[in-house]
C-alpha cells in the first residue's frame, strides 16, 4: 500500500469545530501573545469546549525560534501533541495533516491551531526582523546583491511569468482588483476602499513588475481553529450551533528555500502539494466551490491557480482577468479579500483556513458564496518555498 | 580553508579575485551553491572547477530605491552554461536596460576586500524570446 493511499483513509476524518480571528487589521497596543490569545479563547468558546479541553497545538512565529513555549505557558495548556513546525506563511495549513494522524492515532481530543502578530503596531517590527535574520538565518550568495526579501524574489517570478507566458502587468493587476472588490463585501478587511487596475499601475514601484499594490498589507492579526474527530464532531454537532467543517485532504510539498534555487520559478511545489491533497480528497479543481490562496504578492494568485489545477500552467494571467475571480466572476478566490486587501500579519495562512471555513458555514453575509460545500486553502511559505493545500468540505461533501 | 568547509572556501576564492564553482565526481553535474555533498546523487566528491562565466538571464528585477539608499538597483537570476543558476547583478547596463535571455560573462568585483561575482551583458539581444 503506498502513502496516497493511507492518507485517503483519513478523509474526512477530522473537522474543525471552532474559529475565530481577533485584532484583523490595526490593534495597538497588543502582544502577539495578547492577539493569540484573544482569538485562541474566541476559537475554543466558538467550539463550544473550553481551554481544559485543548490537548493538543500547533502554532508558529515569525521572530520567535521557540514560539510553542510561550503559547502552552499562556494558554495554560499540558499538550499531549505539540507541532512547532515552522514552514513560513503556509505553516498552519502544514499543521493539519500531522493534526489529524494524531487525533486518529489517540493521542489527543481536541487540537488548538493558533497565530498571532502585531507585525502592524509593534515598535519592533518587520524592518528589525529582517536585519537580524541577516546574522541568524544568512543566505549568503543572495544577500550580498541586496535583493528586498521577499518582494524582489517574488518579483523575480512574476518577471519569468510575464516573459514566458505573455502574462500582463493588467493581469497581475485584476488579482489585487478584486481582492479588492471581495474586501469591500468584508467588513473585517482592513482596505476597503475603491482600487482600479490604473490604480494599481499606477501605484509606487517597489521592485519591477511590482508595485505596493501587488504586495500584501502589513496588519495586526490573529486566527485560531479546533480541530477534533470527525466522529466527536459529529456526535456533538446536535447541540452546536455550528455545523463542523470537515478536512477532505491536506499536503505539503517544499522544494527550495531560496528564489534562485527554486527548479523553475513558473511551477511552484504546490502542484505537488495540491496534486496530493486533491488525491486525498478525492476531489478535482472544478467541484471546489470556493478558493483561498495565500495572495503575498499578486502573482501568487496566478501560479497557485495554475499549479493546483484551476487552469493549465500559463494561463493564470488571461484567467483572472477582466473580473473573473472577484464577486460575481467565473471562481470566487479570496472572498475576504486575501492577504492583498483584508488582512496580513506576516504570515496568513491561517485566515485562509477561516474564510473556508466561515464561507462553509455560510456566515459570510454580503460575500457569502450561496450553497458551498467545498473549499479550497492553500498556504505558501518563505520566497515561493513551501506550500500547503488543504481541502475542506460541509457534511454533504463527505 | 579547506573543502570541508565550502562557503567559507568559496569566498576565500573569491576575495582572491578566483571564482570556482563545484562540480559532483559521482554524477558529473555542477552544483551552486557550494555544498558539502551533492544534491542531485548524494556523493561526497565535490571539486571544485572554473566555470566559462557564461551565462544567460533568467529572471530580472529592478528594486527601486531612493538615491540616498544607492539608487535602482538589477536583481537578477543567471543561469551559468554549466546548467546551475545563481542570483547576481547585471553591472554594465542601467538596471531598466537589463532583459531575460541576454548573454552574460561573469567577472568578480571586489570591494572592501570582499569578492563577489557579477556579470556584464556581452550580447543585449534576447537569445530567447516568449514562448
Amino acid at each position: 500500500m503506498n502513502g496516497m493511499n493511507d492518507l485517503r483513509a483519513l478523509r474526512g476524518q477530522a473537522a474543525i469545530v471552532g474559529a475565530a480571528t481577533y485584532g484583523c487589521g490595526e490593534c495597538p497596543g497588543h502582544s502577539d501573545l495578547e492577539l493569540l490569545a484573544h482569538a485562541a479563547h474566541a476559537a475554543v468558546a466558538d467550539a463550544g469546549l473550553t481551554m481544559a479541553d485543548i490537548d493538543g497545538i500547533a502554532t508558529a512565529s515569525a521572530s520567535a525560534v521557540m514560539w510553542s513555549l510561550p503559547v502552552i505557558e499562556y494558554l495554560g495548556l499540558n499538550p499531549r501533541y505539540i507541532d512547532a513546525t515552522m514552514l513560513g506563511g503556509s505553516s498552519f495549513i502544514a499543521h493539519l495533516l500531522p493534526a489529524i494522524q494524531a487525533l486518529q492515532a489517540g493521542r489527543c481530543r481536541a487540537v488548538l491551531v493558533c497565530y498571532g502578530s502585531a507585525q502592524r503596531s509593534a515598535t519592533f517590527g518587520r524592518k528589525e526582523i529582517v536585519h537580524l535574520r541577516r546574522f541568524l538565518d544568512p543566505q549568503p550568495y543572495e544577500h550580498p546583491y541586496e535583493p528586498a526579501l521577499p518582494v524582489s524574489a517574488y518579483a523575480l517570478a512574476a518577471s519569468r511569468h510575464l516573459h514566458e507566458f505573455g502574462t500582463t502587468r493588467e493581469q497581475l493587476a485584476d488579482v489585487a482588483v478584486a481582492a479588492r472588490a471581495w474586501a469591500r463585501l468584508n467588513p473585517e478587511a482592513y482596505q476597503r476602499g475603491p482600487l482600479s487596475r490604473e490604480d494599481v499601475m499606477a501605484a509606487r514601484m517597489i521592485s519591477d513588475p511590482l508595485t505596493v499594490r501587488d504586495c500584501c498589507l502589513v496588519t495586526d492579526g490573529a486566527g485560531a481553529f479546533v480541530l477534533m474527530r470527525a466522529n466527536e464532531a459529529k456526535a456533538r454537532a446536535k447541540d452546536r450551533p455550528k455545523p463542523p467543517v470537515y478536512v477532505l485532504g491536506s499536503a505539503t510539498a517544499v522544494w527550495n528555500r531560496q528564489i534562485s534555487s527554486m527548479p523553475d520559478l513558473t511551477v511552484t511545489a504546490a502542484k505537488q502539494s495540491g496534486a496530493e491533497a486533491f488525491g486525498m480528497a478525492g476531489l478535482t479543481p472544478a467541484e471546489v466551490d470556493v478558493v483561498q490562496l495565500y495572495d503575498a504578492f499578486t502573482i501568487n494568485t496566478i501560479l497557485f491557480l495554475e499549479d493546483l489545477g484551476f487552469c493549465p500552467k500559463g494561463e493564470g494571467g488571461r484567467f483572472v482577468a477582466d473580473g473573473a475571480i472577484a464577486p460575481g466572476g467565473r471562481l470566487p478566490v479570496n472572498t475576504n479579500g486575501g492577504g492583498l486587501s483584508a488582512v496580513h500579519p506576516g504570515m496568513y495562512g491561517i485566515f485562509a483556513v477561516i474564510e473556508a471555513v466561515r464561507q462553509l458555514r455560510g456566515e459570510c453575509g454580503e460575500r457569502q458564496i450561496a450553497g458551498a460545500t467545498t473549499a479550497l486553502a492553500h498556504g505558501n511559505g518563505g520566497m515561493l518555498s513551501s506550500q500547503a493545500t488543504a481541502l475542506l468540505g460541509t457534511e454533504a461533501a463527505l | 580553508m579547506s573543502e570541508a568547509q565550502p562557503q567559507a572556501f568559496y569566498q576565500a576564492e573569491l576575495d582572491a579575485g578566483r571564482w570556482r564553482i563545484q562540480r559532483c565526481g559521482g554524477c558529473g553535474r555542477h552544483v551552486f551553491f557550494p555544498r558539502v555533498g551533492c544534491p542531485h546523487c548524494g556523493d561526497a566528491a565535490l571539486d571544485w572547477v572554473a566555470p566559462s562565466g557564461l551565462g544567460t538571464v533568467y529572471a530580472v528585477t529592478t528594486l527601486r530605491r531612493k538615491p540616498a539608499e544607492g539608487g535602482d538597483l538589477n536583481v537578477s537570476l543567471v543561469d551559468l552554461d554549466e546548467g546551475v543558476r545563481m542570483m547576481s547583478r547585471i553591472a554594465n547596463q542601467a538596471p531598466a536596460a537589463v532583459r531575460i535571455g541576454q548573454r552574460v560573462q561573469a567577472r568578480v568585483e571586489t570591494k572592501d576586500s570582499q569578492g563577489l561575482v557579477v556579470f556584464d551583458v556581452i550580447d543585449a539581444r534576447p537569445t530567447e524570446g516568449p514562448a
